[in-house]
This record gives C-alpha cells, structure tokens and sequence, in this order.
C-alpha cells in the first residue's frame, strides 16, 4: 500500500467553483435536512406519546414541511405596536444565520478525487477549525436577546434574558470540555481531529502525517463528551434547558410575539442549531465521517492536493458520507428523544448546573487530562491505540466520580434537599367557630365574618 | 477579492464606531459596537492573524458585549436617551482627547519610516508546522513569555475573587 498519494491541487479557478458548489449543496442539504427534523420531531414525538403524528401529506406525513412552510409564508406578518422594528426583523435573521454558517467548517466524507484535483470535502478548511465554531455559537445570543428586547413583552423580555444568560454561562463549559481534544491532537483544525481518530495506520505514514490516536474521542474522553452534550443541550435551547421560551411561564419566550416566516426563522435557526450540534458530536467525538474497523478509509490531506494514508476514491466519499450522516441524525434523534422524555429545569437548577458543576469540573477535568497526558508522555508510551485505552480507563473512573457527585440532591437543589422545608399544614382542622369568636383574640375582622 | 473585502470591513467597522459614539439608545449603540468588533476580527483574518481575529470575536464580540447587554438591560437603560453629555465641558473634553488620538494616528502614518517595526516579525516556523496557526501563538506564549502570561492569570484570578466578594456583601 503506497503510502502517499498525488491527485493534484485545484487551479484556483477549480478551487472557486468547487467551494461554490460545495457551499451551494451544503446550504440545501442543511436546509432540507432541517425542514426533515421539523417532521422528524414531531413524528418522534408521537410514536414516543404513543400517536400518529402528521401522516397525511405525501408518503409518511413527508411532504409536511413543504405545507407548513407554504402556511407559513402566506400567514400573516406581525409586527407589534411598540416594537423597534429595525431590531424586530434582524432578530430572526441573526438567530438563524449563525447556525448555517457553522456546517462551512465541519467535514462530511473522505476528500475526493476528481481530474481536476483533489477536492476536500469541507465547505471552508479554515487554519482555526473548531475555534470558528466557538466564535459564530457565540454570536447566536445577539438574535434570541434582540428578539426578546425588541418585542416590547415582558414576556419576551424575560425569555430573551433567560436564553442570553443561558447560553453565556454554558459556552463556557463548552469552551472548556474541548480543551482535552485540543491537548490530545495538538492541532485545532477539524480534518486532523478526525484524523487523530481513525484506526492507527502503518508505521510507513507516521512520518508523512501527524499521528493518530486510532480510537474515537468518546472514549478517552469520555467526561468530555458528557461536559459537551449537557453543554450543546444547553446552547441550543432544547429540552431539559428550553427555559427561553418556556410555555408553561413565559407564553413562548422570546419569540411570542412572532408570526409566519420570521417565527419560522426561529425554528429554522433551532433545528439548524440542533443539527451542528449533532454534526459536532459525530466528528468530534464519534470519528466524524470515519468508518470503524475499516483501514480503507483512513486517509488524511497533508498537503494541497496530497493524501496520507489509503487510496481516495469517489465510492470511499460517498460511503465515508453516509457514516457522516447516520451518526449525525443519531445524534438529532437523541435531542428528539431527550425532548420528549426529560422535564424542565427550574432556573436556579440551570444556573446551578452551569457554574458550580460545569464549570468546576471542565477546569478539574483539564487538569486531570493534562496531568495523565505529561504522565503518558514522560513514561513514553507510544502515542497509538494503548496510549487511548489508558485515557479510557481514567476517563471511566473520572466519569464515576463525577456522575456520584452530581447524584441526586448532592449539588442541584432537588426537589426536597436543602431547601426550607415548608411549614406542615394540617389537615383539615374543624374548628367551632361559635367557640372561637367567644374566645376572640387571634381572629381577623374577616374570620369573624364582618367584612 | 481579498481588497475589497477589507475595504466593506473597515467601511463596516468604521461605520459601526461612528454608530457606537452617535447611537441615542444604549442597545443600538451596543449593536454597533459589535458590529466594529467583528469587523475587527475580519480585518486580523485578512492580515493571516487567524487566531488573534477569531479570539477577538469568541471575547470580545460574544463574551464582553454580552455583558455590556446585561448590565443595559439590568440598569433598564433600554430605551432611547437624551443624551446627557451634551454640555460644553463634555463636548471640549471629548474633542481633545479626539483629536490627540488622530494626531497619533496621523502621526504614525505620516513618519511611517520612521516608526516602522525594526525588522520582519519572526514567526517560529516549526511550531506552526506542527501545530497550525495556534502553533506559533502558543510556543511563543508558553515558553518565552510564560511568566508574563501567568501573571496576567492571576491578576484575572484576583479580579474574579474581588468582584465576588463584593456581590456576597450585603448591601
């Protein structure tokens, strides 16, 4: 097996055209996928409630998207009395476009060859890799908090200042359950975390590429793993964290006062939000579009135009992308599931969580991560498959204590611990009213029926 | 292509400045000021800054301003002013230090020779090698000025420590 593999950079004039048309089918993939989950959602929603769902239009309720965002487009626009309408139509549009914007930088398939060159399957191969991720996530509260301040609501108001709370104090713990990969791969960029990932290769590649872990991040890092999904959960304001647009107290947070296309701009930035998470989980700690136990695929870009690794081929990318896309609408359906299976917070338990568990365990987690990997290194353990099954067992360890500490009551108030407990009423105690007014004191004008 | 990027950024971060200083309503003039720091970050990304611009955005763009918002909201200043710095003294002040800013500016433009950096920056090309654009940053940060850098650690940590014991004191 060659080790290195010559298919030959892109002109630029090639380059031009095939990010364009990778950015083009990338939007549509995305945008039909979200239009899929909102169907996706409602459909496992009712099989979880033991119900139908929307089955009539098209095969299995399928064309059900195109109807609703038919309805949508022809339903009236709103656009309340008070509101700053400036700021009103740009929420839509700044909650919707982060979300997008986030699949340029995520791989989806093995780079394919094509006689005018190698081509990357990655809309945008930026130097920054996940760091872009963190940034445009971040810039996601400016719409949920424009949103909820421009209606004019109160309601919209305290769903607007939940959400920006929300996502500021989980970014962070985001933020941090990734500075294990970072410290494991050496490297920000997502190819060569996906790289790090897959099966170790022959010792004949280890000088031409970085090396490789040969195991998917979940494994030997698997706290962080745990940090990153309660994390994503969080930022992208699904169920059990959904306490921006909490029905039950605040009508439909931040955005109540929307109505037909801007309000599906919402639900759009949501499931495109919840899919880029998804996408995240995959190829950050499931392997991305690698295919376990399978050597034929491991191949990495070293240079433009340059394959470290197996041979690419175009069957090995379309395999390599339904790997991509099967662990990410696992994961989609995990959100689904969570949804309609978890309650809800209260808000103190969300702050709760975030800043003296999230946080505090990241920060010890960095730590413990750094510690084993120096300890690693300075016993020179060869960098491969034993070195990630190490990490694993303390990783395991760490996840027990972890989840231990958390259990029930221990940090979160719960339902019962901690809190003052309330005054014990008694049942229904008869009283003699007769008996009482003749004693008089203790009553109110009230008790005494003079009012 | 990569020119007139940079001149829509700077139009844009320019723009969202003069948005910031000449806003009425403190939310508008926060928006504005985001948008100037985001354009920033795209003016460090044309420069190859890679990292320094995404920093920019991922702290100041997303982090501080989101803090600016808050203490907005929870000040209940979200609605429009009149402005209350609009008196002589203010005005005399703000154009002073306006325009000894200028004049550096000016000044670092008209006697750029002169001032010009001594040398090329030396990037440590290995370590970008081996660790792409956070490489370069990080070796230096970490090695040669590690000290510095842990310093200003724990001046954050001192600050973080300050601010909570003055919010657990009972006012």
């Amino acid at each position: 097996m060659e080790q290195l593999h010559d298919i030959g950079a892109l002109t630029d004039t090639a380059f031009f055209w095939t990010s364009l048309v990778k950015a083009v089918i990338a939007f549509l993939v995305v945008v039909v996928a979200v239009a899929m989950m909102t169907l996706a959602e409602r459909r496992v929603s009712a099989f979880i409630q033991d119900r139908l769902g929307p089955n009539r239009v098209g095969p299995f309720g399928l064309l059900q998207p195109i109807a609703d965002g038919l309805k949508n487009f022809l339903k009236e626009e709103t656009l309340p009395g008070q509101a700053s309408r400036l700021y009103f139509v740009l929420a839509p549009v700044l909650s919707m476009a982060p979300a997008f914007i986030l699949f340029a930088v995520i791989p989806f398939a093995a780079p394919l060859p094509t006689p005018w060159g190698l081509v990357e399957m990655i809309v945008a191969p930026v130097p920054i890799g996940i760091l872009f991720v963190l940034a445009f996530s971040s810039l996601g509260v400016y719409g949920i908090f424009l949103a909820g301040w421009s209606s004019n609501n109160k309601y919209s108001l305290l769903g607007g200042l939940r959400g920006s709370a929300q996502m500021v104090s989980y970014e962070v713990a985001l933020g941090m359950s990734l500075i294990p990969i970072f410290m494991i791969v050496g490297n920000v960029t997502i190819p060569e975390m996906v790289w790090a990932q897959q099966r170790s290769v022959d010792a004949a590649v280890a000088g031409v590429a970085p090396e490789t872990l040969g195991i998917w991040f979940a494994f030997p890092l698997g706290l962080a793993f745990f940090l990153f999904v309660v994390s994503s959960f969080a930022e992208t304001n699904r169920l059990p964290f959904d306490l921006p647009e909490a029905e039950a107290e605040l009508v439909a947070g931040y955005h109540a006062e929307y109505s037909s296309m801007r309000f599906a701009l919402f639900m759009m930035g949501e499931y495109a939000h919840l899919l880029t998470a998804s996408a995240l989980m995959a190829t950050l700690f499931f392997g991305g579009w690698d295919i376990p136990f399978w050597r034929g695929d491991n191949m990495v870009v070293v240079a433009p135009g340059i394959v470290a690794g197996a041979e690419p081929a175009v069957w090995k990318t379309i395999l390599t992308f339904f790997s991509f896309a099967i662990k990410t609408l696992f994961f989609a359906f995990v959100f689904i599931w969570v949804r309609w299976t978890l309650p809800r917070f209260r808000y103190d338990q969300i702050m709760d969580l975030g800043w003296k568990v999230m946080l505090p365990t990241a920060l010890a987690y960095i730590v413990l991560m750094a510690v084993s990997i120096l300890a690693l290194d300075s016993l020179a353990v060869p960098y491969g498959l034993g070195y990630g099954l190490i990490l694993t067992a303390i990783n395991l360890i760490a996840t027990f204590v972890f989840l231990y500490l958390v259990d029930s009551d221990r940090v979160i108030m719960g339902g019962s611990a901690k809190r003052p407990v309330p005054p014990v009423v008694p049942e229904a105690v008869v009283v003699d009213r007769e008996e009482l007014i003749g004693a008089g004191s203790a009553l109110t004008p009230r008790d005494r029926g003079e009012e | 292509m990569t020119e007139f990027i940079w001149w829509v950024f700077a139009a844009l971060a320019i723009g969202g400045a003069a948005g910031m200083v000449g806003g009425r309503n403190p939310v508008a003039s926060l928006l504005s000021l985001v948008l100037t720091l985001f354009s920033l970050g795209v003016l460090f990304v044309l420069m190859q800054a890679h990292f320094i611009g995404v920093i920019q955005i991922i702290v100041y763009a997303g982090a501080i301003m989101v803090l600016f918002l808050f203490v907005i909201m929870l000040l209940n200043l979200g609605h429009d002013y009149r402005t209350d710095i609009r008196n002589v003294g203010w005005i005399t002040v703000g154009s002073v230090l306006a325009g000894f800013m200028f004049w550096l500016i000016a000044r670092t433009f008209l006697e750029f020779e002169e001032l010009a950096v001594s040398g090329p920056g030396v990037l440590p090309e290995a370590a970008a090698e081996e660790h792409g654009v956070v490489g370069a940053i990080a070796m230096t940060l970490f090695d040669e000025y590690v000290v510095g850098f842990e310093l200003v650690a724990l001046l954050l940590l001192a600050a973080i420590i300050g601010a909570m014991l003055l919010a657990k004191r009972r006012v």
